[in-house]
Protein backbone atom coordinates (compact mmCIF):
# COMPACT_ATOMS: atom_id res chain seq x y z
CA UNK A 1 0.00 0.00 0.00
CA UNK A 2 1.15 3.69 -0.72
CA UNK A 3 -0.19 6.65 -0.13
CA UNK A 4 -1.69 9.57 -2.39
CA UNK A 5 -3.52 12.52 -2.20
CA UNK A 6 -5.88 13.62 -3.99
CA UNK A 7 -6.65 17.21 -4.01
CA UNK A 8 -9.69 18.54 -6.92
CA UNK A 9 -10.25 21.73 -8.62
CA UNK A 10 -12.58 22.95 -6.14
CA UNK A 11 -9.23 22.33 -2.84
CA UNK A 12 -11.20 18.92 -1.35
CA UNK A 13 -8.75 17.14 -0.16
CA UNK A 14 -9.10 12.83 -0.38
CA UNK A 15 -6.19 10.74 0.75
CA UNK A 16 -6.09 7.28 0.21
CA UNK A 17 -4.06 4.23 0.39
CA UNK A 18 -3.64 1.76 -2.54
CA UNK A 19 -2.27 -1.16 -3.45
CA UNK A 20 0.91 -1.03 -5.08
CA UNK A 21 0.19 -1.69 -8.84
CA UNK A 22 -2.92 -0.26 -9.07
CA UNK A 23 -2.93 3.34 -10.89
CA UNK A 24 -3.84 7.21 -9.96
CA UNK A 25 -6.81 6.41 -12.15
CA UNK A 26 -8.26 3.70 -10.75
CA UNK A 27 -7.24 4.85 -6.93
CA UNK A 28 -9.37 8.01 -7.92
CA UNK A 29 -12.43 6.57 -10.15
CA UNK A 30 -12.87 3.56 -7.64
CA UNK A 31 -13.08 5.68 -4.59
CA UNK A 32 -15.47 7.86 -6.64
CA UNK A 33 -13.10 10.99 -6.98
CA UNK A 34 -15.03 13.51 -8.90
CA UNK A 35 -12.74 14.70 -11.61
CA UNK A 36 -10.89 11.86 -13.14
CA UNK A 37 -13.52 10.13 -15.48
CA UNK A 38 -11.19 7.54 -17.14
CA UNK A 39 -13.47 6.59 -20.05
CA UNK A 40 -11.22 4.51 -22.09
CA UNK A 41 -10.58 1.78 -18.91
CA UNK A 42 -6.89 2.79 -18.20
CA UNK A 43 -5.92 2.18 -22.02
CA UNK A 44 -4.36 5.88 -22.99
CA UNK A 45 -6.93 6.25 -25.64
CA UNK A 46 -8.85 9.00 -24.09
CA UNK A 47 -7.05 11.59 -22.27
CA UNK A 48 -10.10 12.48 -19.72
CA UNK A 49 -8.00 11.23 -16.92
CA UNK A 50 -5.35 14.41 -16.87
CA UNK A 51 -3.77 15.09 -13.76
CA UNK A 52 -1.10 17.47 -12.44
CA UNK A 53 1.40 15.79 -10.23
CA UNK A 54 3.62 17.28 -7.28
CA UNK A 55 6.82 18.29 -8.55
CA UNK A 56 8.50 16.67 -6.01
CA UNK A 57 7.52 13.46 -7.72
CA UNK A 58 7.65 14.13 -11.21
CA UNK A 59 11.45 12.53 -11.85
CA UNK A 60 10.04 8.88 -9.93
CA UNK A 61 7.12 8.56 -12.34
CA UNK A 62 7.24 6.31 -15.43
CA UNK A 63 8.51 7.95 -18.60
CA UNK A 64 6.09 9.27 -20.93
CA UNK A 65 5.05 7.52 -24.25
CA UNK A 66 4.41 9.42 -27.51
CA UNK A 67 0.44 8.71 -27.37
CA UNK A 68 -0.01 9.93 -23.64
CA UNK A 69 2.01 13.14 -24.99
CA UNK A 70 -0.17 13.59 -27.90
CA UNK A 71 -3.27 13.13 -26.28
CA UNK A 72 -1.88 15.77 -23.28
CA UNK A 73 -1.65 18.43 -26.30
CA UNK A 74 -5.35 17.76 -26.57
CA UNK A 75 -6.71 17.79 -23.16
CA UNK A 76 -9.76 20.36 -21.99
CA UNK A 77 -8.01 22.10 -19.16
CA UNK A 78 -4.58 23.52 -19.82
CA UNK A 79 -1.70 21.29 -20.18
CA UNK A 80 1.07 22.17 -17.97
CA UNK A 81 4.32 20.97 -17.14
CA UNK A 82 3.23 18.77 -14.47
CA UNK A 83 0.55 17.06 -16.67
CA UNK A 84 0.33 13.53 -17.20
CA UNK A 85 -2.70 10.77 -17.77
CA UNK A 86 -3.24 9.25 -14.39
CA UNK A 87 -3.55 5.62 -15.49
CA UNK A 88 -0.51 5.51 -16.98
CA UNK A 89 1.23 5.83 -13.44
CA UNK A 90 0.67 2.36 -11.17
CA UNK A 91 1.25 3.27 -7.39
CA UNK A 92 4.79 1.73 -5.73
CA UNK A 93 6.92 2.53 -3.11
CA UNK A 94 8.89 5.17 -4.57
CA UNK A 95 5.47 6.83 -4.55
CA UNK A 96 4.32 6.22 -1.49
CA UNK A 97 3.24 10.30 -0.22
CA UNK A 98 2.85 11.61 -3.63
CA UNK A 99 0.02 14.17 -4.16
CA UNK A 100 -2.08 14.58 -7.25
CA UNK A 101 -4.06 17.41 -8.27
CA UNK A 102 -7.32 17.42 -10.42
CA UNK A 103 -7.96 19.60 -13.64
CA UNK A 104 -11.37 21.58 -13.30
CA UNK A 105 -13.14 19.66 -16.68
CA UNK A 106 -11.71 16.12 -18.22
CA UNK A 107 -14.36 16.17 -21.11
CA UNK B 1 -41.85 5.49 -2.87
CA UNK B 2 -40.23 2.49 -4.81
CA UNK B 3 -37.30 3.87 -6.81
CA UNK B 4 -35.46 2.84 -9.46
CA UNK B 5 -34.22 -0.43 -10.61
CA UNK B 6 -31.58 -1.14 -12.81
CA UNK B 7 -31.57 -4.79 -14.91
CA UNK B 8 -27.59 -5.16 -15.71
CA UNK B 9 -24.49 -4.17 -14.08
CA UNK B 10 -22.33 -3.87 -17.00
CA UNK B 11 -20.90 -0.11 -18.09
CA UNK B 12 -24.89 1.13 -19.07
CA UNK B 13 -26.31 0.14 -15.28
CA UNK B 14 -22.91 1.11 -13.41
CA UNK B 15 -22.91 4.38 -15.36
CA UNK B 16 -26.85 5.29 -14.91
CA UNK B 17 -26.36 4.81 -10.71
CA UNK B 18 -23.53 7.12 -10.89
CA UNK B 19 -25.07 9.45 -12.93
CA UNK B 20 -28.06 9.46 -10.93
CA UNK B 21 -26.66 10.27 -7.83
CA UNK B 22 -24.23 12.99 -9.43
CA UNK B 23 -27.60 14.66 -11.10
CA UNK B 24 -29.07 14.56 -7.47
CA UNK B 25 -31.54 11.60 -7.66
CA UNK B 26 -31.77 10.94 -3.85
CA UNK B 27 -34.61 8.01 -4.18
CA UNK B 28 -33.71 4.45 -3.90
CA UNK B 29 -31.66 2.03 -6.51
CA UNK B 30 -31.55 -1.02 -6.70
CA UNK B 31 -29.60 -2.97 -8.67
CA UNK B 32 -29.94 -6.80 -10.33
CA UNK B 33 -27.42 -8.10 -11.95
CA UNK B 34 -27.18 -12.34 -12.85
CA UNK B 35 -23.34 -12.63 -12.56
CA UNK B 36 -22.43 -12.71 -8.82
CA UNK B 37 -19.36 -10.00 -9.18
CA UNK B 38 -19.21 -6.25 -8.09
CA UNK B 39 -19.56 -4.54 -11.37
CA UNK B 40 -16.99 -4.70 -13.30
CA UNK B 41 -15.24 -2.95 -16.44
CA UNK B 42 -15.09 -5.70 -19.27
CA UNK B 43 -12.62 -4.01 -21.53
CA UNK B 44 -9.21 -5.16 -19.95
CA UNK B 45 -10.72 -8.43 -19.84
CA UNK B 46 -9.42 -9.94 -23.36
CA UNK B 47 -6.28 -7.44 -23.03
CA UNK B 48 -4.16 -6.31 -20.05
CA UNK B 49 -5.97 -8.66 -17.16
CA UNK B 50 -5.53 -11.31 -19.40
CA UNK B 51 -1.87 -10.27 -20.03
CA UNK B 52 -0.70 -8.95 -16.69
CA UNK B 53 -2.59 -11.42 -14.25
CA UNK B 54 -4.11 -8.49 -12.57
CA UNK B 55 -5.65 -8.06 -9.19
CA UNK B 56 -9.84 -8.82 -10.11
CA UNK B 57 -10.68 -5.96 -8.16
CA UNK B 58 -8.61 -3.54 -10.40
CA UNK B 59 -11.44 -4.54 -12.69
CA UNK B 60 -14.47 -2.76 -10.74
CA UNK B 61 -16.13 0.33 -11.38
CA UNK B 62 -15.97 1.06 -7.54
CA UNK B 63 -15.40 -0.24 -4.16
CA UNK B 64 -18.06 -2.23 -2.57
CA UNK B 65 -18.37 0.72 0.15
CA UNK B 66 -19.46 3.26 -2.54
CA UNK B 67 -22.43 1.25 -3.52
CA UNK B 68 -23.08 1.30 0.84
CA UNK B 69 -22.45 5.10 0.99
CA UNK B 70 -24.62 5.77 -2.29
CA UNK B 71 -27.28 3.71 -0.88
CA UNK B 72 -27.67 0.92 -4.17
CA UNK B 73 -29.57 -1.74 -2.81
CA UNK B 74 -27.09 -4.77 -5.21
CA UNK B 75 -29.02 -7.99 -5.63
CA UNK B 76 -25.86 -9.63 -7.07
CA UNK B 77 -26.15 -13.88 -8.57
CA UNK B 78 -29.46 -12.76 -9.15
CA UNK B 79 -31.27 -12.94 -12.55
CA UNK B 80 -34.24 -11.17 -13.25
CA UNK B 81 -37.13 -13.68 -14.07
CA UNK B 82 -40.16 -11.39 -15.56
CA UNK B 83 -41.23 -7.39 -15.17
CA UNK B 84 -44.52 -7.52 -14.10
CA UNK B 85 -45.53 -3.97 -15.81
CA UNK B 86 -49.05 -3.76 -14.32
CA UNK B 87 -47.95 -4.19 -10.91
CA UNK B 88 -44.89 -1.99 -11.60
CA UNK B 89 -42.08 -4.81 -9.94
CA UNK B 90 -39.17 -7.31 -10.88
CA UNK B 91 -39.73 -10.87 -10.37
CA UNK B 92 -36.09 -12.76 -9.19
CA UNK B 93 -35.26 -16.36 -9.46
CA UNK B 94 -35.62 -16.54 -5.74
CA UNK B 95 -39.10 -15.25 -5.96
CA UNK B 96 -38.82 -11.97 -4.09
CA UNK B 97 -39.95 -8.66 -6.07
CA UNK B 98 -38.99 -5.50 -6.54
CA UNK B 99 -40.84 -2.56 -6.97
CA UNK B 100 -39.87 0.22 -9.59
CA UNK B 101 -41.18 3.69 -9.80
CA UNK B 102 -38.83 4.00 -13.01
CA UNK B 103 -36.69 0.72 -14.76
CA UNK B 104 -33.76 0.72 -16.76
CA UNK B 105 -33.03 -2.25 -18.81
CA UNK B 106 -29.51 -2.89 -19.19
CA UNK B 107 -29.35 -6.89 -20.21
CA UNK B 108 -26.47 -6.46 -22.29
CA UNK B 109 -25.92 -9.37 -25.10
CA UNK B 110 -25.92 -12.98 -25.24
CA UNK B 111 -22.70 -15.08 -26.97
CA UNK B 112 -23.27 -16.49 -29.90
CA UNK B 113 -22.55 -20.16 -29.49
CA UNK B 114 -20.42 -21.96 -31.64
CA UNK B 115 -22.23 -24.34 -33.51
CA UNK B 116 -20.27 -27.74 -32.35
CA UNK B 117 -21.70 -31.18 -30.76
CA UNK B 118 -22.83 -31.24 -27.54
CA UNK B 119 -20.01 -33.61 -26.18
CA UNK B 120 -17.38 -30.97 -27.02
CA UNK B 121 -19.76 -27.74 -26.26
CA UNK B 122 -18.18 -27.65 -22.90
CA UNK B 123 -14.56 -27.35 -25.05
CA UNK B 124 -15.43 -24.24 -26.22
CA UNK B 125 -14.14 -21.17 -24.39
CA UNK B 126 -15.58 -18.09 -24.46
CA UNK B 127 -14.92 -13.92 -23.95
CA UNK B 128 -17.46 -11.92 -22.17
CA UNK B 129 -17.88 -12.43 -17.98
CA UNK B 130 -14.69 -11.99 -15.27
CA UNK B 131 -15.66 -15.65 -15.18
CA UNK B 132 -14.88 -16.62 -18.52
CA UNK B 133 -11.77 -15.12 -18.63
CA UNK B 134 -11.14 -16.62 -15.36
CA UNK B 135 -11.77 -19.79 -16.97
CA UNK B 136 -9.25 -19.61 -19.99
CA UNK B 137 -6.46 -17.43 -17.29
CA UNK B 138 -6.65 -20.73 -15.17
CA UNK B 139 -6.12 -23.08 -17.54
CA UNK B 140 -3.11 -20.98 -20.18
CA UNK B 141 -0.34 -21.88 -18.42
CA UNK B 142 -0.88 -25.50 -19.45
CA UNK B 143 -1.32 -23.90 -23.49
CA UNK B 144 0.66 -23.99 -26.07
CA UNK B 145 -1.35 -24.43 -29.19
CA UNK B 146 -4.70 -21.78 -29.56
CA UNK B 147 -7.73 -21.78 -32.05
CA UNK B 148 -9.56 -18.68 -32.24
CA UNK B 149 -12.65 -18.45 -33.92
CA UNK B 150 -13.52 -15.24 -35.51
CA UNK B 151 -12.27 -11.74 -36.99
CA UNK B 152 -13.48 -9.64 -35.13
CA UNK B 153 -12.24 -7.01 -31.98
CA UNK B 154 -12.55 -9.81 -29.52
CA UNK B 155 -10.99 -12.76 -30.87
CA UNK B 156 -8.21 -10.15 -32.56
CA UNK B 157 -7.39 -8.73 -29.10
CA UNK B 158 -7.43 -12.29 -27.42
CA UNK B 159 -5.78 -13.90 -30.08
CA UNK B 160 -2.35 -10.70 -29.94
CA UNK B 161 -2.86 -11.31 -26.18
CA UNK B 162 -2.15 -14.92 -26.19
CA UNK B 163 0.75 -14.65 -28.61
CA UNK B 164 2.36 -11.88 -26.46
CA UNK B 165 2.26 -14.57 -24.10
CA UNK B 166 4.37 -17.39 -26.36
CA UNK B 167 1.44 -19.60 -27.58
CA UNK B 168 1.43 -20.54 -31.24
CA UNK B 169 -2.53 -19.00 -32.31
CA UNK B 170 -4.44 -19.68 -35.51
CA UNK B 171 -7.55 -17.60 -36.12
CA UNK B 172 -10.25 -18.92 -38.25
CA UNK B 173 -11.83 -15.61 -40.34
CA UNK B 174 -15.24 -17.30 -42.18
CA UNK B 175 -15.21 -14.05 -44.43
CA UNK B 176 -12.00 -12.14 -46.50
CA UNK B 177 -10.74 -9.90 -44.18
CA UNK B 178 -10.58 -9.83 -40.55
CA UNK B 179 -12.85 -6.83 -38.83
CA UNK B 180 -14.57 -6.79 -42.49
CA UNK B 181 -17.98 -5.10 -40.03
CA UNK B 182 -16.05 -2.65 -38.43
CA UNK B 183 -13.08 -0.84 -40.57
CA UNK B 184 -11.95 -0.48 -44.01
CA UNK B 185 -10.46 -2.78 -46.25
CA UNK B 186 -6.99 -0.55 -45.70
CA UNK B 187 -7.30 -1.10 -42.15
CA UNK B 188 -8.08 -4.57 -42.29
CA UNK B 189 -5.03 -5.60 -44.59
CA UNK B 190 -2.68 -3.14 -42.36
CA UNK B 191 -4.04 -5.47 -39.26
CA UNK B 192 -3.71 -8.66 -40.57
CA UNK B 193 -0.31 -7.89 -41.71
CA UNK B 194 1.01 -7.39 -38.32
CA UNK B 195 -0.89 -10.02 -37.14
CA UNK B 196 1.20 -12.25 -39.30
CA UNK B 197 4.61 -10.52 -38.86
CA UNK B 198 4.20 -11.03 -34.89
CA UNK B 199 3.67 -14.87 -35.72
CA UNK B 200 -0.65 -15.26 -35.61
CA UNK B 201 -1.94 -17.98 -38.23
CA UNK B 202 -5.14 -15.81 -39.91
CA UNK B 203 -7.20 -18.59 -42.09
CA UNK B 204 -9.67 -16.58 -44.20
CA UNK B 205 -12.13 -18.02 -45.71
CA UNK B 206 -12.15 -20.84 -43.17
CA UNK B 207 -14.70 -22.20 -40.75
CA UNK B 208 -14.56 -24.93 -38.25
CA UNK B 209 -16.26 -28.05 -39.55
CA UNK B 210 -15.46 -30.61 -36.57
CA UNK B 211 -13.96 -30.92 -33.26
CA UNK B 212 -12.71 -33.90 -31.49
CA UNK B 213 -11.69 -34.88 -28.22
CA UNK B 214 -8.70 -36.11 -27.82
CA UNK B 215 -7.46 -36.24 -24.31
CA UNK B 216 -8.24 -33.98 -21.45
CA UNK B 217 -7.76 -30.81 -22.41
CA UNK B 218 -6.38 -31.36 -26.28
CA UNK B 219 -8.86 -30.77 -29.09
CA UNK B 220 -8.40 -31.46 -33.20
CA UNK B 221 -10.06 -29.00 -34.82
CA UNK B 222 -10.84 -29.52 -39.10
CA UNK B 223 -11.69 -26.59 -41.10
CA UNK B 224 -13.47 -26.05 -44.44
CA UNK B 225 -10.49 -24.71 -46.05
CA UNK B 226 -9.70 -28.45 -44.96
CA UNK B 227 -6.50 -28.16 -42.68
CA UNK B 228 -6.66 -30.44 -39.04
CA UNK B 229 -5.39 -28.28 -36.43
CA UNK B 230 -4.28 -29.76 -32.68
CA UNK B 231 -4.82 -27.38 -29.91
CA UNK B 232 -5.03 -27.40 -26.36
CA UNK B 233 -7.53 -24.16 -26.07
CA UNK B 234 -10.43 -23.40 -28.41
CA UNK B 235 -11.96 -19.63 -28.20
CA UNK B 236 -14.90 -18.47 -30.04
CA UNK B 237 -15.36 -14.51 -30.39
CA UNK B 238 -18.16 -15.25 -32.74
CA UNK B 239 -20.34 -12.03 -31.69
CA UNK B 240 -23.50 -11.54 -29.50
CA UNK B 241 -27.59 -11.16 -29.70
CA UNK B 242 -29.09 -8.96 -28.09
CA UNK B 243 -30.78 -10.10 -24.71
CA UNK B 244 -34.54 -8.47 -25.49
CA UNK B 245 -35.52 -12.13 -23.00
CA UNK B 246 -37.06 -9.95 -20.31
CA UNK B 247 -37.98 -7.13 -22.60
CA UNK B 248 -40.05 -9.23 -25.37
CA UNK B 249 -41.84 -11.08 -22.54
CA UNK B 250 -42.96 -7.94 -21.23
CA UNK B 251 -44.68 -6.92 -24.48
CA UNK B 252 -42.49 -3.82 -24.94
CA UNK B 253 -41.15 -3.14 -29.00
CA UNK B 254 -37.84 -5.46 -30.08
CA UNK B 255 -36.57 -5.75 -33.86
CA UNK B 256 -33.20 -6.14 -33.89
CA UNK B 257 -33.13 -4.94 -30.11
CA UNK B 258 -35.37 -3.34 -27.26
CA UNK B 259 -36.62 -0.63 -29.25
CA UNK B 260 -36.28 3.25 -27.77
CA UNK B 261 -36.61 6.39 -28.59
CA UNK B 262 -33.96 9.36 -28.78
CA UNK B 263 -34.67 10.12 -25.19
CA UNK B 264 -33.87 6.57 -24.28
CA UNK B 265 -37.36 5.56 -23.49
CA UNK B 266 -39.13 2.34 -24.52
CA UNK B 267 -42.95 2.47 -25.25
CA UNK B 268 -43.96 1.95 -21.33
CA UNK B 269 -42.83 5.73 -20.48
CA UNK B 270 -41.74 4.11 -16.74
CA UNK B 271 -39.21 2.00 -18.68
CA UNK B 272 -36.01 3.05 -20.28
CA UNK B 273 -33.10 1.03 -22.01
CA UNK B 274 -29.30 1.42 -22.54
CA UNK B 275 -26.30 -0.44 -23.95
CA UNK B 276 -26.19 -3.27 -26.14
CA UNK B 277 -29.28 -4.56 -26.21
CA UNK B 278 -30.62 -1.34 -27.67
CA UNK B 279 -31.66 -0.20 -30.66
CA UNK B 280 -32.28 3.45 -31.04
CA UNK B 281 -32.39 6.29 -33.83
CA UNK B 282 -29.33 7.89 -34.36
CA UNK B 283 -28.65 10.91 -35.72
CA UNK B 284 -25.39 10.14 -37.49
CA UNK B 285 -26.96 6.79 -38.73
CA UNK B 286 -30.03 8.12 -39.76
CA UNK B 287 -31.73 4.88 -39.14
CA UNK B 288 -32.67 2.91 -35.90
CA UNK B 289 -29.30 1.15 -35.15
CA UNK B 290 -27.84 -0.84 -32.41
CA UNK B 291 -24.43 -0.38 -31.11
CA UNK B 292 -22.08 -2.47 -28.94
CA UNK B 293 -19.62 -0.40 -27.15
CA UNK B 294 -18.85 0.88 -24.25
CA UNK B 295 -19.46 4.52 -25.33
CA UNK B 296 -23.01 3.53 -26.50
CA UNK B 297 -24.03 1.82 -23.27
CA UNK B 298 -22.30 5.16 -20.99
CA UNK B 299 -23.75 7.34 -23.23
CA UNK B 300 -27.54 6.07 -23.20
CA UNK B 301 -27.20 5.33 -19.66
CA UNK B 302 -26.51 9.19 -19.07
CA UNK B 303 -29.27 10.52 -21.48
CA UNK B 304 -31.21 8.11 -19.41
CA UNK B 305 -30.30 9.27 -15.28
CA UNK B 306 -30.98 12.92 -16.93
CA UNK B 307 -33.91 12.91 -18.33
CA UNK B 308 -34.90 10.89 -14.74
CA UNK B 309 -33.05 13.83 -12.64
CA UNK B 310 -35.71 15.92 -15.06
CA UNK B 311 -33.68 17.49 -17.92
CA UNK B 312 -34.93 16.53 -21.79
CA UNK B 313 -31.47 14.86 -23.12
CA UNK B 314 -31.58 12.88 -26.33
CA UNK B 315 -28.87 10.52 -27.25
CA UNK B 316 -26.86 11.90 -30.29
CA UNK B 317 -23.08 11.22 -28.72
CA UNK B 318 -20.54 10.31 -31.48
CA UNK B 319 -20.04 6.73 -31.47
CA UNK B 320 -16.49 5.78 -30.57
CA UNK B 321 -14.72 2.65 -30.16
CA UNK B 322 -11.61 1.73 -29.46
CA UNK B 323 -8.96 -1.85 -29.41
CA UNK B 324 -5.56 -2.40 -28.62
CA UNK B 325 -3.59 -4.92 -30.42
CA UNK B 326 0.14 -5.44 -29.86
CA UNK B 327 1.33 -2.01 -30.05
CA UNK B 328 -1.51 -1.07 -31.81
CA UNK B 329 -4.15 1.32 -31.02
CA UNK B 330 -6.93 1.02 -33.01
CA UNK B 331 -9.84 4.45 -32.59
CA UNK B 332 -12.76 4.33 -34.62
CA UNK B 333 -14.87 7.72 -34.10
CA UNK B 334 -18.44 7.97 -36.43
CA UNK B 335 -19.77 5.30 -37.94
CA UNK B 336 -18.29 4.58 -41.17
CA UNK B 337 -20.89 2.49 -42.99
CA UNK B 338 -21.82 4.16 -46.94
CA UNK B 339 -18.88 5.79 -46.98
CA UNK B 340 -17.52 6.64 -50.72
CA UNK B 341 -13.76 7.49 -50.17
CA UNK B 342 -10.99 7.04 -47.81
CA UNK B 343 -8.37 10.11 -47.18
CA UNK B 344 -4.98 9.02 -45.26
CA UNK B 345 -3.23 11.05 -43.32
CA UNK B 346 0.19 9.82 -42.44
CA UNK B 347 2.02 6.63 -43.67
CA UNK B 348 0.84 3.23 -42.96
CA UNK B 349 4.48 1.78 -42.55
CA UNK B 350 5.50 4.09 -39.66
CA UNK B 351 2.39 2.57 -37.38
CA UNK B 352 0.83 5.70 -37.12
CA UNK B 353 -2.08 6.58 -39.43
CA UNK B 354 -5.49 8.18 -39.85
CA UNK B 355 -8.24 7.58 -42.22
CA UNK B 356 -10.85 10.06 -42.74
CA UNK B 357 -14.19 8.14 -44.42
CA UNK B 358 -16.31 10.54 -46.22
CA UNK B 359 -19.71 10.07 -47.63
CA UNK B 360 -19.46 12.85 -50.83
CA UNK B 361 -18.04 16.20 -48.82
CA UNK B 362 -19.59 15.11 -45.46
CA UNK B 363 -16.77 13.36 -43.23
CA UNK B 364 -18.50 10.60 -41.15
CA UNK B 365 -15.67 8.44 -39.57
CA UNK B 366 -12.76 8.65 -38.68
CA UNK B 367 -10.19 5.48 -38.10
CA UNK B 368 -6.54 6.22 -36.58
CA UNK B 369 -3.77 3.86 -35.52
CA UNK B 370 -2.06 5.23 -32.68
CA UNK B 371 -3.08 8.71 -33.02
CA UNK B 372 -5.15 9.09 -30.28
CA UNK B 373 -4.89 13.30 -30.35
CA UNK B 374 -6.31 12.96 -33.80
CA UNK B 375 -8.79 10.48 -32.10
CA UNK B 376 -9.69 12.70 -29.87
CA UNK B 377 -9.78 16.06 -32.20
CA UNK B 378 -11.98 13.59 -34.74
CA UNK B 379 -14.99 13.00 -32.29
CA UNK B 380 -15.21 17.14 -31.44
CA UNK B 381 -14.90 17.97 -35.10
CA UNK B 382 -17.67 15.39 -36.02
CA UNK B 383 -19.76 16.30 -33.16
CA UNK B 384 -19.35 19.89 -34.44
CA UNK B 385 -20.12 18.40 -38.15
CA UNK B 386 -17.29 20.00 -39.72
CA UNK B 387 -16.02 18.03 -42.61
CA UNK B 388 -12.22 19.03 -43.19
CA UNK B 389 -11.43 19.47 -46.99
CA UNK B 390 -9.78 16.25 -48.34
CA UNK B 391 -6.35 18.46 -48.79
CA UNK B 392 -6.89 19.06 -45.06
CA UNK B 393 -7.69 15.71 -43.74
CA UNK B 394 -4.57 14.52 -46.14
CA UNK B 395 -1.96 17.33 -44.94
CA UNK B 396 -0.11 16.32 -41.69
CA UNK B 397 0.64 19.94 -41.10
CA UNK B 398 -3.05 20.62 -40.97
CA UNK B 399 -4.16 20.63 -37.33
CA UNK B 400 -7.17 19.02 -36.60
CA UNK B 401 -8.15 21.21 -33.29
CA UNK B 402 -7.64 24.36 -35.47
CA UNK B 403 -10.29 23.08 -37.97
CA UNK B 404 -12.93 23.51 -35.00
CA UNK B 405 -12.48 27.09 -34.43
CA UNK B 406 -14.11 27.34 -37.87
Amino acid sequence: MSRVTYIDFAGNTTELDLANGMTLMQGAVMNGIDGIEGECSGSCACATCHCYIDEAFLDKLPEMSENEDELLDGTVSERLPNSRLSCQIRMSDALDGIVVRLPEEQS
Amino acid sequence: MAGIVIIGGGHAGFQCIDSLRKGGYTGSIALIDAEPHLPYQRPPLSKSYLLDGADPNTLLFRAESWFAEQSVALHLGRRAEAIERAAKQVRLDNGQTIAYDQLVLAPGAQLRPLAVPEEVAGDVHYIKSLDDINGIRARLDAVEEIVVVGGGFIGLEFAATAVKLGKRVTVLVRGERILAQSVTPELSAFMQARHREQGADIRLHSRIETVTRRREGRLTVTTSDGRTLACDLLVAGIGVTPDTRLAEQAGLDCEQGILVDRHCRTRDPSIWAAGDAVCCEHPMAGRRTRIESVQNAVDQARVIAANICGEDARYDAVPWFWSDQYEYKLQMAGLHQGYDRVVQRGDMDSGKFTLFLYRGEQLIAVHTVNKPADHMAARKLLAAGISPTFAEAADEGCKLNALLKR
